[in-house]
């Protein structure tokens, strides 16, 4: 088991150490930054000044040397246009986000599975047919359709739900949270089920199709056969074989939330770090992009060890190398 | 006294809005206390179907469509679906074909144990390890304590079908249907697995009903032997008079098929031809279009006839005098 660690934390940093590279020259490429500082009566020796000031006179290979020497000190630069420490302004955006995220997934899981599960027991069923018909079309629209068509319906229409932004927040001392209050959990309702949606369709897919497999195995007859209960037969005996797919799957996907939580901040106004990478961009703010994507490199490659490691602990057959006694 | 497990007159069938097929007709066996039955048969002969169908396990769309199922004189086909899980693993076990499918791959055999124990006892923790232990002793697995906590794939297919056979045995049942349980495991693993089953049956006057394709099995294990052809019982009786002087022409044909020691480079004996289809089974007797004795007369079915006192065969031309249907 430490060695499998170890073998997957070195992937990992290599990873890491290429897509600085990539992050770093990508958006190196793109626009010139200089002129966001340069007022318009600045001449050439005002912008020689600037540009040497952000060290962008060096050779590129140098740069990127000082970045990476900036980085492992935990210094990924100030941002160009707040003028503050760029990995301080993701972090105080991070949390809305990962709330967003995670408040996502719950929803994906809590859904999707019982759905999904029911679909596979009962396939020939009215039931499944709508629970397939609605994974269907939750995978096929768009999601920033879905979150307007949503804003319409519940805030506009029915003035249910609260459209723009993240309600009230409790301070538990390390990081803000809305999900322990009513009007905070209100707010984040919409977005973090227009999110899920996704996920929930895969969950509802991976679930049905494992559920019509693993029914018909030996085991699961074995099970009854020795007149295990029916809800111990499903819950535990069926469930646990069709988690392993879920997991790694959502796993994966989570980074994938992350990333389309960009569109759905958008819509709905939630103060997250997608809304802010937007932002920068728009503003060409360089040293804000590349740290917010370093990180969001970072968070992929930290998920994947995850769902490695929490993919052993559910399937023993990998935890041994797959060796058969 | 009432036999263990009554069969009368059962038809099993897969209705289909296509087409409804009769997999089992008028299929009827009697089980005493602690008696071994082999049933033997083809693939596709219907002999496992007869294990699913005593403990109502046949998957949808098959299922039990005529006759009754008695155990102790009881009719277990008009139980309802909890009475009738109690029943299953306390007083009809099963062993099934695969070792390597019979087990959950990823739960603990302690675990599996632990659910077969609890699905009938209400037991503390320690008394269901206690008793797991004992279990596993019993069937001759080497540290017991050990193996509670493995999972599946690090014990050999030898040991995976003991588990089986200990998970089988932990409520005492009064009936065990082994479906073909030696046939995955190599020879002297196979001697074992029966040497132990026939033991332990014959100490707790256990009825086990061996279902097996090979006739030199159930000749040295099995009490009385069935023979089954497209899902109809073509003879029955003792196994040391039918393999002496088999009353079917089709039980001769399997006996002759057998590789008898000491006859090394004579052809072998085989029956010509295949099972028909059970969608496309002939009038008469199944058997007719591959048999050497059939006539015109066989296009009508035989009746299962007494030969004499313990013996029974289904045929118009039986290869014993005084048999005719």
């Amino acid at each position: 088991m430490a060695e499998y660690i170890t073998r997957r934390v070195l992937q990992a940093l290599l990873v890491l150490t290429v897509m600085t590279l990539l992050v770093f020259f990508g958006v190196n490429v793109i626009g010139n930054p200089v002129y966001i500082f340069a007022s318009s009566e600045c001449d050439q020796a005002c912008l020689t000044a600037i540009i040497k000031d952000l060290g962008l006179d060096q050779p590129i290979w140098r740069q990127y040397l000082t970045f990476v020497g900036n980085m492992l000190q935990g210094d990924m630069g100030k941002s160009f246009t707040h003028g503050v420490p760029a990995l301080h302004l993701i972090f105080e955006r991070l949390p809305a986000t990962l709330e967003l995220a995670f408040a996502a997934l719950v929803l994906a899981l809590v859904i999707g599975l019982p759905m999904g599960v029911y679909a596979g027991l009962r396939p020939e069923g009215i039931g499944a047919k709508l629970i397939m018909s609605f994974s269907m079309v939750a995978f096929s629209l768009p999601v920033f359709w879905i979150g307007i068509i949503m804003i319409l319906t519940f805030s506009v229409q029915l003035g249910w739900m609260p459209s723009v932004g993240r309600g009230d927040t409790v301070d538990l001392g390390f990081v803000e949270t809305s999900l322990l209050t009513l009007d905070g959990l209100h707010h984040l309702a919409m977005p973090a089920f227009t999110l899920s949606l996704i996920m929930m369709a895969m969950v509802i897919r991976l679930a049905r199709a494992g559920m019509r497999e693993v029914m018909f195995t030996d085991y699961i007859k074995f099970a009854r056969a020795n007149g295990v209960t029916e809800r111990r037969v499903l819950g535990v005996h069926a469930l646990k074989n069709i988690l392993i797919p879920i997991v790694t799957v959502l796993g994966m996907e989570f980074g994938g939330v992350i990333a389309f939580a960009v569109v759905i901040e958008s819509i709905f106004s939630w103060p997250g770090v997608g809304k802010m990478l937007i932002d920068a961009i728009a503003v060409l703010d360089r040293p804000l992009i590349v740290a917010y994507l370093i990180c969001v490199v970072f968070m992929f490659v930290t998920l994947n060890l995850l769902v490695d490691i929490l993919y052993s602990l559910l399937d023993p057959r990998i935890r041994l190398g797959g060796g058969r006694a | 006294m009432t036999a263990v497990l009554e069969l009368r007159g059962l038809q099993t069938s897969f209705v289909t809005p296509a087409a409804t097929i009769h997999a089992l007709r008028d299929l009827s066996l009697t089980v005493q206390r602690g008696e071994i039955l082999g049933l033997v048969g083809e693939s596709g002969s219907g002999k496992s179907l007869t294990g699913f169908s005593i403990n109502r396990l046949i998957s949808p769309p098959g299922r039990v469509t005529e006759g009754e199922v008695r155990l102790h004189g009881q009719n277990i086909l008009a139980l309802s679906e909890p009475e009738m899980r109690g029943l299953r693993g306390r007083k009809i076990a099963m062993i099934s074909q695969d070792p390597m499918m019979t087990l959950n791959p990823v739960l603990r055999i302690g675990t599996q144990i632990r659910d077969a124990l609890l699905a009938h006892e209400k037991l503390d923790k320690a008394e269901v390890r206690r008793r797991a232990i004992a279990a596993l002793d019993e069937v001759g697995i080497p540290a017991p304590e050990d193996r509670l906590s493995a999972y599946p794939h690090q014990l050999s297919g030898g040991m995976r079908q003991r588990v089986a056979i200990a998970i089988a045995l932990l409520h005492q049942p009064d009936l065990i249907i082994a479906d073909e349980p030696t046939t995955a495991l190599d020879v002297t693993i196979q001697g074992q697995i029966l040497a132990l089953v026939q033991r332990l049956c014959r100490d707790r006057g256990t009825a086990l009903i061996w279902i097996s394709h090979d006739l030199a099995v159930v000749a040295g294990l099995a009490d009385r032997v069935a023979v089954m052809y497209a899902g109809r019982i073509v003879e029955e009786g003792p196994v040391d008079d039918i393999l002496d002087a088999p009353a079917h022409p089709y039980t001769q044909g399997l006996i002759a098929s057998v590789p008898v020691p000491g006859q090394r480079g004579g052809r072998l004996q085989q029956i010509p031809g295949r099972m028909p289809l059970l969608t496309d089974l002939p009038p008469g007797c199944a058997f007719a279009p591959r048999c050497p004795r059939a006539t015109e007369a066989c296009a009508t079915m035989p009746a299962l006839t007494p030969v004499n006192s313990t013996r029974a065969v289904r045929c118009v031309h039986p290869l014993i005098k005084g048999a005719e249907a």
